[in-house]
């Protein structure tokens, strides 16, 4: 068979202030008509500025330096605008990764369709209108007549990059680049729209190439694998082969670093005894109508980990903000360590704050960007007149050593730090003040997932060694099958499944776990690969 | 009470606000204008003492301060701000007359400043030449920082003493509304231009143009079609806040052009210490200021469906 798109020693530079940055080099690979590939890598190994070559829409300053493009035969690297625009849309479509910033905030989303059509002059403005409503039926929108009349804001992240796949097929496409199309989205959500997009390809000869972080989903979905690491191909083939003998150790460690479920715990699973944590039936609403937490309970003993699971609008990031008093509770109580705070004043409570801590899922945005690392960790010790400017000092060496960050880290900004280190930093912010317990949210999901595992073992050896507690937010159950010793499963406000971790991974009761369960993306494949390896 | 009662109130407050401040703040100032009607030449007092008290009556200067306040501010809510000491003439149709000849020269000075800062912004954003695009951008902060009265003096110089092309001063038919218009504009079409240029840069840089740009969609579709008019809502804002430079502007540019106008009236009531005058213009100025901002507030939900239902969420 023929290839649709032949991409041939590609290379890419970034044109910046400080010089040129090679972003991918010597990338060749071939998609056929009809075919699912998947470039896998971490963030930065080129795989994104690969696909976006593919469509002509590099970033600002991006640049090909050597290779080819082919798509059916033309090569596109020596495109006009004009020409571009011409074959986007119709010949190869995009879909992103983020659906919430990718439409047009001011625009109802039954236009942001037609515009493919009125674009293309596939259709007039009255035709496209109605084709655009039969195409998000296509894109699996339910109600799609009244869908079409709202804003992007008015969806769902999962309606939303629904009406994005809507977009991509309008032009009836012969390739489709799916950048991440479903890491925004919660493991359910992602699989409906894996699913969907799958089916859409195999009903027509439309080839998808996929870009993700997540072998799993590769796995899953494609025929053939390409493993980029720092802007090179380091491995590709048929994705069975690349699953059972991955030659390069990179594909190795992406492999035994993939989520999955028969990874073992970090450590042994632990009871405890002594009760740190009570949240005795809480209830919150906002509008004073829906619960968004309804009736919450569980307890939280000494030096154990708890992971609180759900999907986006579950509650459980509300019931966590309660539990540091940042959220005060319609019904219920939260006891910690004797005290009700949520009976407390406001400086009975500022007091209480510095023996629980937040840990936040976004390390970009949680650290300060004008302050120094050392500012960073030593403001609570500020906030709270902990000792002298130098005994602040050295506690924020010490704090570095434990979570292993050299000690020149102290002078650096934020921006100069990866995403691991600055979670390692608010870390080591979090641990300032020798809290008793940590709550942390999501603080794995905005990595990569061998960065992932970095910082999950680092929490569990502080757990160790300074004897914490951790309040652990996720919507991942393969971390929690790594770090947690109980689980409490949320749906629509309300807790559905609590118990020992075991437990409720093996034989989850409740249908809604099951289902969360059997969405985790390459689960069977990679576990299959994975332990025929052991 | 939310949406438009609640914006009415605070519409209210403001000008029962911009009353009181300019009340204290012009009674309170030493001498007043009785004085410096009567002793208007400068080799010293002429008037006896006994004129001053009988003057001072005549406009209820003698009340007390609180008295003073509850007086005008009763008669100022009938639209009466009493009477213009220098002329004698009623102080709210001298505002009033003086009107129409400076909402002439603020209305096309918005429009110039609209169509000047809009093009600017849109053009140096749009064109791919990278030289004339910083050219470009470089116009609005100078713009900004040429004084009116000089940009006056020299469009005058040039348009109309040298081409000939309209009258230099006077407030006779629309050829002579042009160069004020124009030297109004400036200021405010450059703050305009630099907001819109600038959030024109942020939208153009979202995730949502490289989804229009992958339809197929043309550089001038995800321009015109999408990133202005989510720009278009910073500098919405702006046009409300800048309408009171405007209004300011007007002082320097119609002595300038020796136009007659609320700048003019302003210019001469401070002059002369003309109470009544003075917070008459202001209690307008404030009233302009506020329908203003009212009209802009009302148009966000237009523009942005995300306004219309904040309420809902």
């Amino acid at each position: 068979m023929n290839a649709l798109l032949e991409i041939q020693g590609l290379a890419v530079n970034y044109h910046t202030r400080s010089g040129l940055v090679p972003a991918v080099r010597d990338v060749s690979l071939t998609v056929s008509p009809g075919e699912i590939v998947a470039v896998v890598g971490e963030s930065g190994s080129g795989k994104s500025t690969t696909a976006h070559a593919a469509i002509g829409l590099l970033p600002r300053g991006g640049r090909i330096a050597t290779g080819s493009i082919t798509f059916a035969g033309r090569d596109l690297t020596g495109l006009t605008d004009r020409q571009w625009q011409r074959v986007r849309g119709t010949d190869i479509a995009l879909i992103p990764q983020d659906p919430t910033v990718s439409l047009d905030p001011v625009r109802r989303v039954g236009d942001q369709v037609a515009e493919v059509l009125l674009v293309h002059r596939l259709a007039g403005r009255r035709a496209a209108a109605s084709q655009a409503v039969e195409l998000l039926r296509r894109a699996g929108i339910s109600e799609p007549e009244r869908r079409a009349r709202q804003y992007p804001h008015e969806l769902s992240g999962g309606l939303r990059q629904r009406v994005l796949i809507a977009i991509a097929l309008a032009g009836r496409p012969r390739l489709i680049i799916a950048d991440e199309p479903t890491s925004a989205l919660d493991v359910t959500v992602q699989r409906e729209i894996l699913d969907h997009l799958a089916h859409l390809a195999g009903e027509s000869t439309t080839a998808i190439l996929l870009i993700t972080h997540d072998l799993g989903v590769a796995a899953d979905r494609a025929s053939r694998i390409v493993v980029m690491s720092q802007g090179q191909i380091v491995e590709s083939g048929p994705t069975k082969e690349i699953l059972a003998a991955p030659t390069h150790t990179y594909t190795r460690e992406l492999l035994s670093a993939a989520p999955s479920l028969t990874r073992e715990p970090l450590r042994p699973r632990r009871q405890g005894t002594d009760v740190l944590l009570t949240v005795n039936s809480v209830s919150k609403s906002f509008d004073g109508r829906t619960r968004v937490v309804d009736d919450v309970s569980f307890a939280l003993t000494r030096g154990t980990t708890l992971a609180l699971v759900g999907e986006s609008g579950s509650g459980k990031t509300t019931t966590a903000r309660m539990v540091v008093g940042l959220e005060t509770p319609d019904d219920g109580t939260v006891t910690f360590d004797g005290n009700d705070i949520t009976d407390l004043t406001r400086e009975e409570l500022r007091r209480l704050r510095r023996r629980f801590q937040l840990i936040y899922q976004n390390p970009y945005a949680s650290l300060n960007p004008r302050f120094t690392i050392e500012d960073v960790i030593t403001e609570p010790l500020r906030a709270f007149n902990v000792g002298t400017k130098r005994d602040r000092r050295a506690r924020a060496v010490e704090l570095l050593d434990q979570v292993a960050l050299p000690a020149d880290t102290l002078a650096r900004k934020p921006a100069e730090l990866s995403g691991g280190q600055r979670q390692r930093a608010a870390i080591a912010r979090a641990l300032a003040l020798h809290p008793d317990l940590l709550v942390c949210d999501e603080p794995v999901s905005a990595l990569d997932v061998s960065v992932q595992a970095q910082i999950l073992r680092l929490l569990v050896r502080l757990q160790e060694e300074l004897g914490l507690t951790y309040l652990f937010i996720t919507h991942d159950l393969a971390v929690v099958r790594e770090i947690a010793d109980h689980v409490a499963v949320m749906h629509n406000g309300r807790v559905v499944e609590h118990g020992p971790a075991d437990d409720v991974l093996e034989s989850p009761r409740e249908q809604y776990t099951q289902d969360l369960l059997a969405a985790i993306p390459g689960r069977t494949t990679v576990d299959q690969v994975n332990s025929d390896l052991m | 009470m939310t949406g438009l009662p609640r914006r009415l109130l605070q519409a209210v407050v403001v000008l029962w606000a911009a009353f009181t401040v300019s009340f204290v703040i012009l009674y309170l100032l030493p001498g007043d204008a009785v004085l410096a009607k009567l002793g208007a030449s400068e080799g010293g007092l002429t008037a006896s003492a006994a004129d001053l008290t009988r003057e001072r009556a005549a406009y209820g200067l003698d009340d007390p301060l609180l008295v003073q306040y509850g007086k005008r501010l009763l008669a100022a809510l009938h639209g009466d701000f009493g009477r213009s000491i220098t002329t004698g003439e009623n102080a709210t149709s001298l505002v009033l007359n003086a009107l129409p000849s400076t909402l002439a020269i603020a209305g096309l000075g918005l429009l110039f400043a609209v169509l000047f800062g809009g093009s600017v912004a849109v053009l140096s954003t749009y064109t791919r030449s990278r030289w004339l695009s910083q050219a470009l951008s470089t116009l609005p902060p100078l713009g900004n920082s040429l004084p009116t009265f000089w940009v006056g003096l020299m469009l005058i110089q040039v348009f109309s003493f040298q081409l000939g092309l309209v009258p230099a001063l006077g407030s006779s038919g629309f050829a002579s509304l042009v160069l004020p218009a124009v030297t109004l504009a400036l200021p405010t079409g450059a703050v305009i231009g630099q907001v819109l240029a600038k959030s024109l840069r942020t939208q153009l840089s979202e995730p949502y143009v490289e989804i229009v740009l992958a339809k197929g969609a043309s550089r001038a579709r995800v321009h015109f079609g999408h990133a202005l008019r989510n720009a278009a809502l910073p500098a919405l804002t702006l046009v409300g806040v800048v309408t009171g430079t405007l209004l300011a502007g007007s002082v320097v540019t119609e002595s300038v052009f020796s136009r007659d106008g609320i700048g003019r009236v302003t210019a001469t009531a401070v002059g002369s210490q003309d109470i009544p005058v003075v917070q008459a213009v202001i209690v307008l100025a404030a009233l302009f200021f506020v329908t203003i901002n009212l009209v802009v507030d009302l148009l966000y939900p237009v523009l942005d469906p995300r306004v219309r239902t904040v309420a809902r969420v």
